[in-house]
């Protein structure tokens, strides 16, 4: 068998990459449902840190259910359109999940949010006091901002500083503005945001203001 | 030959020390300053280094009589990335929390120079039970480097070890801070530099003139 002719190795490159491709596939079918299972405690781990409670991961579905008492869909008009379950997968576009939580007897609501970033998606729950306007808590993730800049969106000292602040003034929607340490945001409540993570900032006040536009109908309604 | 001859001891050991990757070679750099700044995720990545230099060695030594000699790089590394999206999905399953922390390092395994380095240079050329020995020295002598700078960086940065509490919190009350610029990847480079200072005292024919 000659190794250097043509026939040879287009058809060693061509079997080893049919052989290859099976393997991966076996093994990710293999190990989805442990992947799914580790997601899924993920999200709820973030959905928990969002009412500030920090759980590790092995803890988050039995505190989950024991604190989020119903979960639902709403479409732009504040209509519920799905379920607990739907809910929890994350809906279509225009559609978007809350989740009602009971801290202390009393109710919270969490809402997610998605954005974009300096490299990649930005995503997070925010809760609210049952006045549907005081921020109770936040949580942020991200895919890939710059470790130590803008990946500080993920740590208590930027996120803690939400709490307390109202979306709406006056009964005007304004979100919460991240603006630059040290200077302000007129007309809205605002936090600092991460120096040297000028862009991710900027995507985190984006947003609040794009996802929470979302949830407006829901968040003026009396119910 | 036994199967562990004199031959494939110098095999399995030599890179722990003398012919040690990151130390002697100078390879793998990037992700020792990356991965090391806990001991957990360090421990991991050198566990995921050795399993899929170990078992690349393998496949490629079984190989080496049939690779066309024109595409053996694209062939090593097929194989160096099948390996590495599999360790990826294990630790998906398995190991989520330290998955998210190594986050793109694991699939930048693939351009550990490590591993490329030893596939060439060694499994195309030996059988493969010497290059499952070479592959897993080669990975333990990567851990053994990582494992202490992250040892040295998680006690001095953060205080902890595998994320328990061992400086006591006496310390703290009489002033210990914990020193934040070790966490940064250039205080790795500055540990790697003082392990290699160390490591060319006590091997002398190491040292450079």
């Amino acid at each position: 068998m000659n190794r250097d002719s043509n026939v040879y190795t287009v058809v060693y490159a061509s079997v080893m990459v049919i052989l290859v491709a099976v393997l991966l596939a076996f093994t990710s079918q293999s190990l989805r449902s442990y992947q799914k299972a580790n997601e899924d405690n993920d999200k709820r781990q973030q959905i928990l840190r969002s009412i500030n409670v920090s759980v590790p991961a092995n803890e988050a579905e039995a505190k989950y259910n024991e604190l989020i008492k119903d979960a639902f869909l709403i479409n732009i008009n504040g209509e519920k359109v799905g379920d607990a379950q739907a809910a929890f997968t994350g809906g279509q576009d225009g559609e978007f999940p809350v989740f009602v939580a009971n801290v202390d007897g009393q109710t919270k609501y969490i809402m997610a949010m998605n954005g974009a970033g300096l490299w990649g998606p930005l995503w997070g729950y925010i809760s609210v006091d049952s006045d549907k306007n005081t921020v109770f808590g936040t949580d942020f993730s991200h895919a890939g901002e710059t470790p130590g800049l803008g990946a500080e969106i993920t740590k208590p000292a930027f996120s803690s500083q939400f709490a307390g602040k109202q979306i709406f003034k006056n009964g005007e929607f304004k979100s919460i503005a991240v603006v630059k340490p040290g200077k302000s945001a007129a007309g809205q409540d605002y936090v600092d945001g991460i120096s040297g993570g000028t862009i991710t900032s900027q995507g985190v006040s984006n947003m609040l203001f794009d996802s929470l536009k979302g949830y407006e109908k829901f968040l003026t309604s009396k119910e | 030959m036994g199967l562990l001859s004199n031959k494939n001891k110098e095999v399995l050991l030599g890179p722990l020390s003398a012919n040690n990757p990151v130390v002697v070679q100078m390879l793998g750099i990037c992700s020792a300053l990356a991965v090391t700044s806990k001991l957990e995720p360090a421990i991991v990545m050198g566990i995921s280094v050795t399993a899929v230099v170990a078992f690349a060695n393998v496949i490629i030594s079984l190989l080496r009589n049939t690779i066309p000699n024109r595409i053996r790089i694209i062939v090593q590394l097929v194989v160096c990335a099948a390996l590495v999206t599999i360790v990826s999905e294990v630790l998906k399953a398995f190991a989520y929390d330290v998955n998210k922390q190594l986050s793109v390092f694991v699939g930048l395994i693939i351009t550990n120079c490590i591993l490329m380095g030893r596939l060439e240079a060694f499994a195309l050329g030996n059988g493969p039970w010497e290059s499952f020995l070479d592959g897993i020295g080669n990975g333990l002598g990567y851990a053994l480097i990582l494992v202490i700078v992250g040892f040295f960086r998680e006690l001095l940065g953060s205080g902890t070890l595998l994320g328990f509490q061992v400086i006591p919190q006496a310390f703290y009350d009489l002033g210990y801070v914990n020193n934040g610029l070790v966490i940064l990847p250039p205080m790795a480079l500055i540990f790697i530099a003082v392990i290699i200072w160390v490591h060319r005292i006590k091997n002398k024919e190491l040292q450079e003139n």
